[in-house]
């Protein structure tokens, strides 16, 4: 069904350490519908970062089956995931991971580089300046990483997964570097994404960044252990189309 | 079809700004292959340069020139140089008369010398030759005349001058008809040589004097016997029928049976010419081995910046897997990179090399030929070591787990 963006049965992922065998994921059922904005929490080694990377289709899991958009990605090989992560997954990370010495045009610009129907330079550029502009950073397209503050690189990076227009947006700790304002500005930004209609997946181990979404999962010992709706606490002021001072250079 | 292409142009745009990005370590990435093929450049033109030169030198002989050496008489089977020739003038007479096939013939005999004109002295080498010696080495007489068929028959003493001996003994210019004493005994200078220039082993051709050869045998060496032959076939094509005929001529005067070992030995100008070649193509090939040597470590300098940048960049190969890029676009982009460092380098490369062989041909006076296969080659031999030397790094990149390589540090 077309609404489940994300189906998940019985996903088992194990670790061969040696002798050792580790079950990081011990069978893990979840659905997520379109327009959902779902945080999955859990202590560290609670198999949510090896959750992430299965979502993120960076690695493939052990058995069980993972539907991303109506396609069945949990046995595909490395070169068909990279295809779906460029067309179907938007990536925010802790540390922003953007290429350094390029600026954030470029940056943006970078998935659709990679992408099959990469379109022409021009619409490139249009796509790209337009995600920056729905991130709040006009006037900084020029700009190198090293130019900008935590915050704004992190809506470079939030640009640059939203520039293939993807199924979802999947955020790893995307607060944990930055101090708690910018942090609610981030969330704020995701949070308007979400209204109009983005499915945003948020991994984290912070309550209060947790309690943005509209659904909270706990993960420990590989399992989902609780799955819950809740009450969203909204972020005030910060639109998308916000006015933005402009930079005089 | 028109897709992948698209894709293979945002690699290369990829490519290139990653080494747009990294300016300083890009040149001396590509220094090596600079120096490697600036290396091959300058080798094969000194190399062509040296081969044309011989080949002029070796053309500068004469046309259809032959050349009959005393010795290499045998005996138990051991070949042996006597020290006594065994060619006479009598020889020289029978192959005039005889052979058909040669248009001049001289003998040629050969003794160094100390010249004294006035205050001045210069040592050179004496050659004894004939009347005809000017036809067989196409070297005609600039100032004065050659000494005549009467000169020779006389033993007259009169010596025509090789320009640099002119040069040196008369910087007037005024020898024709000046006395110089060759060990003690005066000689009229009656001619000078036109210019021939220096030959392939730096030696200079113009440092020479011609006598008459009967002088030669009884003024200044006390011998009988000739030193040598020179002598021209009457055209190319003869050449080979001239060789036969002086072999037959001289075997039946020295009484040597078909099949024995003959006590003289031919050279035609070819075979000179090839014995040359072969020294010339020997040096050729060592000079380009080292050139290629150098490529190769040029080569490995490019293979170990990309292993280390690959690890340094080991992060920025994670982003790009993480937003999309497949295995190959990682190793096309390495590729590319390594590929257009080389190819850079190439280019440089040949600039640098072509100013190098044309400074080393203008301050050392080195002939120098500078081609334009070698450039064409050396280029694509840099190309084909930037692949070579990139796959390999490239790989090793598009190989990374993304998972791996986002973590790291």
């Amino acid at each position: 069904m077309a609404s489940h963006v994300i189906e998940i049965k019985d996903l088992v992922k194990i670790y061969r350490l040696g002798e050792v065998e580790v079950r990081a994921l011990d069978g893990v059922n979840l659905v997520v519908d379109a327009g959902e904005f779902i945080a999955i929490m859990g202590p560290s080694g609670s198999g949510k970062s090896t959750l992430m990377n299965i979502i993120g289709c960076l690695d493939r899991p052990t058995s069980g089956t993972y539907v991303l958009d109506g396609a069945n990605v949990s046995e595909l090989s490395r070169d068909q995931r990279a295809i779906i992560r460029n067309a179907k997954i938007g990536f925010v990370f802790q540390s922003f991971n953007l290429l350094a010495r390029t600026s954030a045009l470029e940056n943006v610009e970078l998935p659709m580089l990679y992408s099959d129907n990469t379109g022409s330079r021009r619409s490139r550029r249009d796509l790209a300046l337009d995600a920056l502009y729905r991130v709040g950073l006009k006037g900084r397209e020029g700009n190198y990483p090293s130019q900008l503050s935590g915050g704004q690189q992190q809506r470079v990076a939030i640009a640059r997964a939203l520039v293939t227009n993807p199924a979802i947006l999947l955020a790893d700790e995307p607060t944990g570097n930055l101090d708690s304002r910018t942090s609610v500005e981030i969330m704020g930004i995701f949070q308007e994404l979400n209204d109009s209609g983005k499915t945003v997946v948020l991994i984290t181990h912070e309550p209060d960044i947790a309690q943005y979404a509209k659904r909270i999962v706990h993960v420990r010992d590989g399992l989902i252990q609780q799955d819950e709706r809740v009450e969203q606490l909204r972020v005030q002021r910060q639109g998308i189309a916000a006015p933005v001072a402009p930079v005089v250079r | 079809m028109r897709n992948s292409f698209v894709r293979l142009g945002n690699i290369t745009i990829v490519g290139l700004k990653s080494i747009a990005r990294n300016k300083m370590r890009s040149l001396l990435t590509a220094l090596g292959v600079v120096i490697g093929v600036a290396c091959v450049i300058v080798s094969v033109a000194i190399g062509a340069g040296v081969a044309q030169s011989v080949s002029e030198m070796i053309n500068s002989l004469g046309s259809n020139f032959i050349m009959i050496m005393p010795g290499a008489a045998t005996q138990s089977g051991a070949r042996i140089f006597t020290g006594q020739s065994t060619l006479t003038e009598e020889d020289v007479q029978a192959l005039r008369r005889e052979a058909s096939a040669l248009a001049y013939i001289s003998p040629n005999l050969r003794t160094a010398a100390q010249l004294v004109a006035g205050e001045l002295n210069w040592s050179t080498q004496i050659q004894g030759v004939d009347v005809d010696w000017p036809n067989i080495r196409s070297w005609n007489v600039e100032q004065g005349a050659f000494f005549t068929d009467g000169d020779v028959r006389s033993g007259a003493k009169v010596l025509v001058l090789g320009k640099t001996v002119a040069d040196n003994l008369f910087p007037n210019g005024d020898a024709v008809g000046s006395v110089v004493r060759v060990k003690n005994v005066p000689f009229r200078v009656v001619g000078v040589l036109e210019k021939k220039g220096g030959s392939m082993m730096g030696s200079d051709q113009d440092d020479t004097v011609v006598i008459p050869y009967t002088t030669a045998m009884k003024r200044l060496m006390g011998q009988q016997k000739l030193g040598g032959i020179i002598a021209s076939a009457s055209s190319a094509e003869q050449v080979g029928e001239a060789l036969d005929q002086i072999d037959a001529i001289l075997r039946q005067r020295h009484r040597i049976p078909p099949g024995g070992d003959a006590d003289f030995m031919l050279r035609s100008q070819e075979e000179i010419a090839q014995a040359n070649q072969q020294q010339v193509q020997l040096m050729r090939n060592l000079l380009l081995g080292i050139a290629i040597v150098s490529l190769a470590v040029g080569g490995i300098g490019i293979m170990n910046i990309m292993l280390v940048s690959v690890t340094e960049r080991t992060r920025e190969i994670g982003i790009r897997m993480a937003i999309g890029a497949r295995g190959r676009h990682v190793l096309l982009q390495f590729l590319f990179e390594a590929v257009t460092l080389s190819v850079l380098g190439g280019l440089i490369g040949v600039l640098v090399g072509v100013g190098v062989a044309t400074g080393i041909g203008k301050i050392a006076h080195w002939p120098i030929v500078v081609s334009p296969t070698a450039i064409l080659l050396s280029f694509g031999v840099a190309a084909t070591v930037g692949i070579f030397f990139g796959f390999y790094p490239a790989r090793k990149a598009a190989r990374l787990d993304p998972i791996d390589a986002l973590r790291y540090e």
